[in-house]
């Protein structure tokens, strides 16, 4: 969680001076759902995720400096440059992107698992998406057809509370999300988002139902982002005792304050996970230095398979 | 002589037959046979598993072709008509098209999407659309419009055998035409536009089903002395420019034939490349025979009076020539 919290601030910096461009929305707070559900899938499952997800690919297993080029732009980066902060791919860790149209990657994900269901694999298709997805069409259709057709997709949403700034009393009718998937015959539950070892039991033991009955199952996961949605977002929407209020819950500090009190590690080694986290972030920071940037002549490169001129 | 709809189903039979990773799914494939009879008995030959019904959700059966094809397989997702291909729009342009560049070409989207487009049939403005020109405007795709019973064939084993993202629309008044079919031919490049009809004084440009109509209008044309060469387009995307250019090259005269509204058309596009690549060769401006800027009533006579017919094409064509 720390390597994530302390990318994300470096990140944050970065787009201050420059360094990174265009949109770019920091998971600072919700580091606990990314590290606890990743932990809980098998290296072959399959992950399919949202326009906030450097956590997620950081604890998949994509290298902070892969994803740090990325966010620059360079040729070096986990998406050759072309994908963004927005949009970080490994084939290698079946890392099925970041998505940046909310709930676009739904139905993605129900195809992958189509696909693993039709190849007899034994995989589970993790798919992470905020509570604003929970609105769209594409949400409940993905539920529909993974019921109906009995699909091994683990739905994860992340309850943010926020559709970018409208609260979730303000965009859902019913104030509670789990109550949509049993409509479709989907097993739903709901799991405090800011307990990684929460996060991490419960997205086990739904990944491990879905691997065994090949039926879909539904996690939502509370949680709560302390920055802003993007660096545009003036904050206008929530007051500052709110955010004051969710920090004192902060996941990180949860977890040393249980760690310590149960003296399963001391000060010293957080004092060394620290430092071995800074060196990680700014040796991520000169790999992205280092990059190349794409020549233009290779703008049209992987617009199809072969050049079509 | 073959049906258009059976050309398709026999392509869709070998396909599923040669490739375990093939399978279709969408509205009313299996049971109903599809809504244009083209997968009737695939069901009950091939099973549930590889003929999948859909329910009504355009863009998630989309968007889990494309995760299929991300995942291993060679879907085949007929939406049934272009009209409700909308709903999914968003998984084409957004997800499909951009999914193999945004990644650093990491990944790619083996998918074949068909689906029927066109009017004639008198079912009003909301199931008479054609929109190809939408489709064929997005880098990251490919779009193909089979006017022969041969091309319908296949156009089809090329794009599930093609590694990217295609589209193939087949125009409703043609699932019933008969034609030469040989399903055994040696596949000709489906990128590639072809002569139907040689001629001389004028290029009649068109695709799909607007290709017959000025095969007639061509023929009319020579009873008149007039000779016209008709070009079936073929491939919308990418387009044959150099064909275009060729044949106006030939003929110096140009009609582009299509039942898209004319603003924005593909008629549009290719105009602007004869303007761009054949001004020169011009000896007449160029003419564009489209569909009316109205929505596609359901009246007959209304209807009719809303699509390219194949008089005003002749008309067009005389105008060209200097004989109108």
């Amino acid at each position: 969680m720390l390597r994530i919290r302390r990318l994300e601030e470096k990140s944050a910096e970065l787009y201050a001076k420059q360094k990174i461009r265009g949109f770019l929305h920091l998971y600072i707070g919700e580091e606990a759902v990314g590290v606890g559900a990743m932990r809980a899938l098998r290296d072959d499952d399959n992950v399919v995720a949202t326009y906030r997800e450097h956590g997620h690919a950081l604890v998949r297993g994509i290298p902070a400096g892969e994803i740090m080029a990325e966010m620059y732009g360079k040729a070096n980066g986990c998406s050759g440059g072309r994908g963004g902060s927005m949009h970080l791919f490994s084939v290698e860790r079946r890392f099925y992107g970041g998505h940046a149209i909310v709930g676009g990657g739904l139905p993605i994900a129900v195809g992958l698992a189509l696909a693993n269901k039709m190849k007899g694999e034994s995989r589970v298709t993790a798919c992470f998406f905020g509570d604003g997805a929970t609105d769209e069409g594409e949400f409940h259709e993905s539920l529909n057809l993974t019921a109906l057709w009995e699909l091994p997709v683990l739905f994860i949403c992340e309850n943010n509370r926020y559709a970018m700034g409208t609260a979730f009393a303000r965009h859902v009718s019913d104030n509670d999300i789990v109550n949509n998937p049993p409509a479709y015959g989907v097993h739903s539950e709901t799991v405090d988002g800011m307990d990684v070892v929460a996060v991490e039991r419960a997205v086990h033991n739904a990944a491990e139902s879905v691997r065994e009955t090949g039926e879909p199952r539904f996690i939502e996961l509370r949680t709560y982002r302390f920055r802003a949605h993007s660096m545009y977002d003036a904050e206008l929407y929530r007051s500052k005792a709110e955010v004051e209020e969710w920090k004192k819950l902060d996941p990180i500090e949860q977890l040393k304050d249980r760690a310590l009190a149960a003296t399963l590690i001391t000060g010293a080694d957080i004092e060394t996970i620290e430092r071995d986290v800074a060196r990680e972030i700014e040796e991520a920071v000169q790999f992205a230095e280092q990059g190349e940037w794409e020549s233009i002549d290779d703008l049209a490169r992987h617009t199809y398979a072969r050049d079509l001129s | 002589m073959t049906t258009y709809r059976e050309a398709i189903r026999t392509a869709l039979r070998r396909l599923l037959l040669e490739d375990s990773r093939v399978f279709l799914m969408g509205e009313d494939v299996g049971r109903y046979g599809g809504a244009y009879a083209v997968s009737k008995g695939l069901l009950d030959e091939f099973g549930e598993d590889r003929i999948r019904d859909t329910p009504l959700c355009e863009s998630t059966f989309v968007g889990a072709g494309i995760g299929a094809a991300l995942g291993g397989m060679r879907p085949i997702v007929e939406v049934m008509t272009v009209n409700f291909s909308m709903l999914a729009l968003d998984q084409v342009v957004n997800n499909a098209a951009v999914m193999r560049h945004m990644s650093g070409g990491q990944f790619e989207v083996p998918i074949a999407v068909r689906m029927a487009t066109g009017a004639g049939k008198q079912i009003a403005a909301q199931h008479s659309h054609s929109l190809e020109n939408w489709y064929a405007s997005i880098p990251g795709i490919k779009v193909l419009a089979p006017a022969t019973v041969q091309d319908a064939h296949d156009m089809l084993l090329a794009a599930v055998e093609d590694p990217d993202p295609v589209f193939i629309f087949e125009h409703q008044m043609l699932y019933g035409i008969e034609g030469p079919f040989d399903p055994n031919a040696t596949l000709s490049s489906p990128w590639k536009a072809a002569v139907r009809h040689p001629g001389s004084d004028v290029s009649l440009i068109a695709y799909g089903g607007s290709v017959h109509k000025a095969m007639t209008a061509a023929e009319e044309l020579e009873k008149e002395g007039i000779s016209a060469e008709v070009i079936d387009l073929r491939s919308l995307r990418p387009l044959d420019r150099p064909a275009i250019s060729a044949s106006v090259s030939r003929t110096h005269r140009a009609i582009v034939i299509d039942e898209a509204w004319k603003t924005g058309s593909l008629a549009s596009e290719v105009s602007a490349t004869l303007a761009e690549e054949a001004f020169y060769e011009l000896d007449a401006p160029i003419a564009r025979v489209c569909t009316r800027e109205v929505p596609i009533p359901y009246a007959k006579h209304l209807e009719d009076a809303a699509l390219p017919q194949v008089p005003a094409i002749v008309e067009a064509a005389k105008r060209s020539v200097g004989n109108g």
